[in-house]
This record gives C-alpha cells, structure tokens and sequence, in this order.
C-alpha cells in the first residue's frame, strides 16, 4: 500500500494541485478576475442568505389557465355549430368540459363529426401517445359532451408558464439589477431570485400584475352608480371601478375590447406638457392604430376606458379622432407608477395570473454578518480540531491536518467549478466535512496502531493500517452519501446547499485518504525509516 | 512528547453485558419521544406550518422594545403573534400565524408589519410560506427521511448481510426517535434546516454502526469458534479508540458554530450536537448487541478474505 510509482505520485500530486487551483477566483475581486479568460473565471457564488437578495417563488393560476382553455373551446363549439347551421339548445362550460344539447336528433351525427375536428392529436408530428386535445363523446338525448384531457391541460399549463417565464424576464430585466436568476420549478411554478434586493415591495408589484390592458367604450345606456347599488348590468356591459383620490368610482364598460395590450408597440413614461403630470405615453402597431382611429373617429364625444386588469386607470372624453396610432394614459400617476406601467406595457401580458406562494428576504446587513460569524466558527472548529488531532497523533496528526487543509481547499476547488452557490447551510456543511475527514484518518491510524500491537514491523503495520482502514473509509462514507444524495435531491433552496458541499466533500474525502494521506505517509516512511509507528 | 489518549490501550469494556440496562432504557426513551411527539408535538416553523417570519434589527444598535412592538403588532389583528429575542437585544423575530385568505393575505400581512414599525427598524429577514408550499415541504421531508433509510437498508443489505441491515435500521430509527424527542422536549423550531440536521444525524449515525460492523464482520471470519458476545465485546473495544477521537472532533467542529456561528443556524448546530452523542451511543449500545438476537451465527457468512483466519493472533494479547 505504500509504494507509488513515480507517474502515479506525480498524477496524484498534480491533479490534486489543479483541483485546488480552480479555487484561486474566489480570493480575488470581481472586478480582476473579469479580465481573466472565461475558463478561469468560474467561481462559487454566493447564496442569497450570504449576500443578501429576495427568493420568490410564483404560482401560475392554473384554474385560471383551465377556465380560459374550456371558455376558448365553448366559443369554438358555438362557432363550428353556427357555421355548419346545426341548432342547439344548452351550451354550458364546466370544470374541464363543455356540454351543448343539439335540437334536431338527426343533426347528432353531423355535429360530431364537426366537433370532431376541433380535437387535435398532441405533441406534434412525432407525437407517439396518440393522445388528443379533446375527449368527444355522445351523452344520449342530444347531449354532447366535450372534456379537455388532462394531457391537453398540461400541456396548456406548460405553455403559460414558458410564456411567464419569457414576460418576467422582461419585466425583472427593466429593474436594472444583477443577475437575476428565473428558473421553472416544477409544473406551475416560477422562481426568481434577485442578489442584492433590499426591498422587494416594487419587484412584487411588478411580479404580481397581470398587466392587461384594454381600451373600451364606456356605456353611457345606464347610470352607473345606480347599477353599483342594484346589481343591473347590461348584459354587453360590466361594471368595474376607477380609483379616483382614494375613492373608487364605478363605471360601466363596454364586453367589447376596442384594441388591447397585444397592439402595443412600445410604452415609455413622461410627463405631460401642459400640467406636467407623469403619463405614460404609448404607440400602437398598424392594425391596433387603424382600429383605434375608427373607433375614436365614430365615437368623438363619448368617453372610453382604459382598463388595466379589470381597474379603470382613466376614463377620458374622444375630444378627436387620435388617428397617429400612439397616445397618452394619465391618471393619478407618480413617477415610480407611471415607470412601472410602462415596464408592464412593454413586457407584455401574462397569460395567467401569478401568485406568491413563497418569499425569503434577507437584507444585506444579515448576510454580511453570516459571513462573519461562519467564517469565525469555522476557523474556531476548524483550529479545535487541527490542535486536537496534533496532540492525539503528533507527527501523523500533522499529516492529517494537511491532508484535511487540502480536503477543504479541494472542496472550493470543484463549487468553484461547479460555479455552485454558497449557502449558510453550505458553510456547516463544510464544517461537518472538515470533522468527517479527520475520521478517515483517525480509521488509517488507529488501525495501524492495533497492528502494531497485533506484533507487526512498524512498515508493515502501516501499510496494513491502509489496507485495513480503506474499505471501512469507502463503506462508512457511502452510507453518508446515500443520506446526503436523498437531502439533495429532495431538499429545496437552502438545503440542497447544505447537500452538495456534504456530497462533494465526501468524494474528496475518499479520494485523499486513498491518495494523498497514504502518499504524505509514503514519503515519511521512506525518508526516516520509522522503527516503531510513532503513535 | 506524550501524546493525548483518550481510550487505554487495554480497555475492555462488557458492552455485551450492559445491553440489558441499554436496551430497557433505549426502549423507554424512544417511547417517551413518541409520546411526547404526541402530546408536546414538533414547535413546527414557518416552512412546514406556513405563515410569516421577520426579523428586525433596531436601528443604531438601541435594544428593541418588545412591548411596544407587541403592542402594535397586536393592534394589526393578524391573529397569533410570537416575538422573540434573537441574539442580540436589537434583534427580534416575529412570526406571524398563516393568514386565513389565501397567498396574498399573507403578502398583505408583510406590508402592514412595515408599515406599522416604520422606520426604526432594519428588515434583516422576510420569509413568507404559503400553505401549499409548506404541505409540499412536510412530505418532502417525510420521504427524504424515508427514502434514506430505505437507501442505507439496501446498501447494507448488499455489502454485509440482512442482520447487518436490520441491526443498523432499528439504531437509526432509533436515532430519528430521539432526535424528534429531543425537538419536542427544548421546543427548537422544526424547520428545513431540522430535516437536514435530522439527515446528517442519520448519515452520521450509520457511518458509525457500519464502522463498528465492518470490524464485527472482519472478526467473524477471523475467529470462527469465538462465542458471539465475546466476539462483538472484541470488535467493540478495538473500535472504541476511534470513536472516541472522531465524535470528539465532530462535537469540537460543531461546538465551533455552536458558539460563534450565527444565529441562523443554532437549531441546526443544537440538533446536530445532540445527535453526535446519541449516533455514537446507539452504535456501540444498540446497533452491535442486535446481532446477538439475529442468530448470526447460525448459518455460514459470505466467503471473504481468509487468509488470517487460522491465527487468532490479536484474541490473545486482547482478552
């Protein structure tokens, strides 16, 4: 166990050596290492918890997806009937499915087969599980039901999400913070993670507007503060309400959308030159322009809506027809808000409502002192450890204080490579490593030294020592691996940090008390010739 | 130089014989942590339970008016509210209960805490929980537990034999009952960080049993007509030197954090402290003695490496 060729003393040296290499990053600012060429500028970053920042993880409204899609498939059931002029009677939409009646019986027959078409097989061309959108079936009496399949939902839902991810990224991005991190999670869910956010009021609200907006007629058929009172409605109309000095006033707006969000081509904020309010001032692309001038030009007198996500932002008179395709939203606007619409309106709609299902903070200060107190622990633990490992095995225990330093100078080397982030947890992690590393040690030696006792030669015991130790090492360290691979994987933010540095640590745990440890020792034997191991 | 010793070389303790203390105790420890499990129950944190965790730093370093802060957290009506120091006199916790109403009450809740204590503070910390995210936590961590256990099973199952496997399941689960207990009696919050500390213990605890159960294994192929308490009390006091020095080392890491490590991770570092000593005990006082009730004897082990099993060298100088 104790000779080594020399090629092999020299792999085991160099490669070692590169792996601690890879940590040299982190002991330098980021502002040196960005001149360094890419390669060598992989480095561990730090945690949220460590650097401070806001974890907020999202939850598309997935029962909003679902009532959209089975909304969307009942006006397609109207319209594939109106156009083949088959006559029904119900047609409701419920849950995943959609129900019509169809008067005439004979008429059954020819509404499936139309109805039929509305279901599509999934997944593309190369789609293999022969799954369809829609689940068609005849109820009997007339009655045809239409169930979207649970794949089709998914599907949708997966959709909405990408589509999230894509106008979240937009709206962060508009923040002008580093780096921040998006990530789906799971089905439904999105992460983000902002470094360095103090206060993450402004990024909530900007995460949790849907942001859609349309320009509609208001209706001026009914009175609208005597609708709020009764309940009335107009069935083309709905009643919504304008915040207007802390007061909300109802208005009844027109169903019918004039131009949305979609037709917008940019939005910045400004201020508006007469009354030098902040406004938000927008352009529409052509067909959202063209539409605009119509409707502005046949309704001149009349006041319209704009309406972002069922709240009244204003509702200004048409003095004139706007024919320019682009115009101005004011109302009650500060700076800050008149910013955050624009951002809204150029990052686009999301298909679904978000909500925040989970947010963690931690302020800069915090963080800081993490770093100071783990840093102070560590070498508190760390130095307990190296003095106590000295005095129990002196010389040998030298050794294995190196070959430990080593261990922890390895373990930054491969998150550097990894460009793996450092939690607080991480840190103990580390720190509990340190402790498991010593055991492999103190398994090599004290196993030589009931070999000795046993009556073997001083060489000889040390080389069983090795022998003996190391399939103990390797059993004892899989069983922890086993642990910390069932934490990693089914650990979530903090934890699995905690979870990597254990795994990695475990691998470069084995690998010095199989290379380095047995090399140090290799050495020492051969320079001093030790007539009794000196433990 | 003297070099530190912590174990005699000649110690021969009858750990075989104090299996009859050992397991009686054991026994009523674990069913005195199960039973307060089911009374006292886990002081689950805001990761399983959901709800609202701030903590706030009095600004200039001034000691933070718990009163006051109460007071007006109180007047807010967002049902129970705990405060509690945290380290030093400016800092304090707050943890509010999950707010009825979904996601954003809970939001809502956050906004109103800033908005009542207003400046004087720093937000050092917010964390929010929903309660369909801390339901998916608690099974998680429930099958992460289970699944490692079931993972060690199976390994050791394959690299030693069942009684092995068995023998180091019951030490662990052993270990996890009393670690809950443990969580139960000091009330320390059961959060995330628990299931982690809860994990490592196990790891740990297994690393353990199967350092001693590999020198087990090693002797009953070495010493095929020793009586098989004599043969365990053997592989336990060749072992025993070794445990000594490497818990010494993990509680000298751990005391470390305990000490100066931050705030943060306390439960973490208490529990981890705890399950250090009780990993140690179960192996030698649980694990091992196991054996004896397996009937290990009763059927030939694996064929392994023979080549000493004639020259019972060590039994000699040792017994």
């Amino acid at each position: 166990m104790l000779y080594f060729s020399r090629w092999k003393a020299t792999a085991i040296l160099v490669g070692t050596l590169l792996v601690c290499l890879c940590a040299v990053p982190n002991f330098f600012p980021d502002s040196v290492v960005d001149k360094w060429p890419k390669w060598a500028q992989r480095h561990v970053v730090l945690g949220l918890d460590l650097q401070g920042g806001s974890h907020i993880l999202l939850e598309v409204d997935s029962n909003a997806v679902r009532r959209e899609k089975v909304e969307t498939l009942r006006d397609d059931v109207r319209r594939v009937l109106r156009d083949a002029r088959i006559g029904y009677t119900g047609l409701t939409g419920r849950g995943d499915t959609v129900d019509v009646r169809i008067r005439e019986a004979g008429d059954v027959p020819q509404a499936l087969t139309k109805l039929r078409e509305l279901s599509q097989p999934l997944g593309g061309i190369l789609g293999g599980s022969g799954q369809r959108s829609i689940d068609i079936t005849d109820q009997g009496n007339g009655l045809i039901r239409l169930t979207v399949t649970q794949a089709a939902m998914t599907e949708r839902i997966r959709q909405s999400v990408e589509q999230s991810i894509q106008i979240i990224e937009r709206r962060v991005n508009e923040l002008g913070t580093v780096e921040p991190s998006i990530q789906r999670q799971g089905i439904d869910r999105i992460l983000v993670q902002v470094p360095g956010l103090q206060d993450p009021s402004r990024l909530k609200d900007l995460l949790g507007k849907t942001a859609k907006l349309t320009f509609r007629l208001v209706d001026m058929t009914a009175d609208a503060a005597e609708a709020a009172q009764t309940g009335r409605v107009p069935p083309d109309s709905e009643l919504l309400y304008e915040g207007r000095g802390g007061q909300r006033v109802p208005i009844l707006v027109e169903k019918r959308i004039m131009v949305s969000g979609e037709d917008l081509t940019d939005a910045q904020p400004g201020f508006d030159q007469r009354t030098s309010e902040p406004i938000v001032s927008f352009r529409f692309n052509t067909s959202g322009g063209r539409r605009f001038a119509q409707t502005t030009q046949e309704n001149v007198g009349r006041p319209f809506a704009i309406v972002l996500d069922n709240e009244v932002i204003s509702a200004p008179v048409i003095r004139e027809p706007i024919l320019g395709g682009s115009g101005q939203i004011s109302g009650n606007f500060t700076v800050e808000s008149a910013n955050d619409l624009a951002i809204l309106l150029r990052a686009g709609a999301l298909p679904a409502p978000l909500t925040i299902v989970e947010e963690r903070t931690v302020g800069a200060g915090l963080g800081q002192d993490s770093i100071e107190k783990g840093k102070i622990a560590a070498y508190v633990g760390s130095g307990l450890v190296v003095v106590y490992i000295l005095a129990t095995y002196g010389m040998l225990g030298l050794f294995a204080n190196v070959a430990v330093a080593i261990n922890v100078a390895m373990i930054f080397g491969v998150l550097s490579m990894l460009n793996a982030t450092l939690t607080l947890p991480g840190i103990a992690g580390i720190v509990l490593t340190v402790g498991m590393a010593v055991d492999a040690n103190v398994l090599i030696y004290e196993r030589m030294r009931e070999e000795a006792r046993g009556g073997r030669s001083a060489i000889n015991a040390i080389d069983a020592g090795f022998a003996r130790a190391l399939s103990t090492i390797l059993d004892a360290n899989i069983t922890t691996l086993i642990a910390a691979v069932v934490l990693f994987f089914l650990g979530s933010g903090p934890v699995r940090g905690f979870a990597l540095t254990l795994i990695i640590g475990i691998f470069t745990t084995v690998f010095t008390a199989f290379t380095l440890s047995r090399l140090i020792v290799s050495f020492w034997v051969r320079m001093t010739r030790p007539a009794a191991v000196p433990i | 130089m003297k070099l530190l010793r912590l174990v005699p070389d000649d110690t021969n303790l009858p750990f075989m014989k104090w299996r009859r203390i050992t397991f009686p105790l054991s026994g009523a420890l674990s069913l005195l942590a199960v039973v307060l499990f089911f009374t006292v129950g886990l002081n689950f944190g805001i990761d399983f339970r959901g709800g609202t965790l701030v903590e706030i730093q009095a600004r200039n370093g001034a000691a933070a008016d718990l009163a006051d802060i109460r007071s007006k957290l109180t007047a807010l009506d967002l049902g129970e509210v705990q405060l509690q120091r945290f380290g030093a006199p400016s800092d304090v916790l707050i943890r509010l209960a999950q707010q009825p109403g979904g996601d954003e009450a809970q939001q809502a809740a956050v906004r109103k805490v800033r908005e009542t204590l207003g400046d004087g503070y720093d937000y050092r910390r917010v964390e929010v929980v929903g309660p369909r995210v801390s339901g998916e936590l608690v099974q998680n961590g429930v099958l992460g537990m289970l699944v490692a256990i079931f993972g060690i099973l199976i390994y050791l199952w394959f690299r030693f034999e069942w009684e092995f496997a068995v023998g180091a399941t019951i030490a662990t689960l052993h270990d996890v009952v009393l670690t809950i207990g443990f969580y139960s009696i000091t009330q320390i919050d059961f959060d995330l960080s628990s299931v982690a500390a809860v994990l490592t213990i196990m790891g740990f605890s297994v690393n353990d049993t199967v350092v001693i159960y590999d020198r087990i294994r090693e002797m009953l192929r070495r010493y095929k007509k020793m009586p098989l308490d004599q043969l365990l009390d053997l592989a336990m006091n060749s072992t025993l030197s070794r445990t000594a020095i490497t818990s010494t080392t993990v509680i000298l890491s751990l005391l470390g954090m305990f000490f100066f490590g931050p705030e943060a991770i306390q439960s973490f570092v208490q529990a981890m402290l705890f399950g250090a000593v009780v990993g140690v005990y179960s192996s030698a006082f649980i694990a091992a003695p196991l054996l004896i009730y397996f009937g290990l004897r009763t059927r030939p082990l694996a064929e392994g490496s023979e080549e000493e099993s004639g020259a019972p060298r060590g039994a000699k100088a040792r017994t």
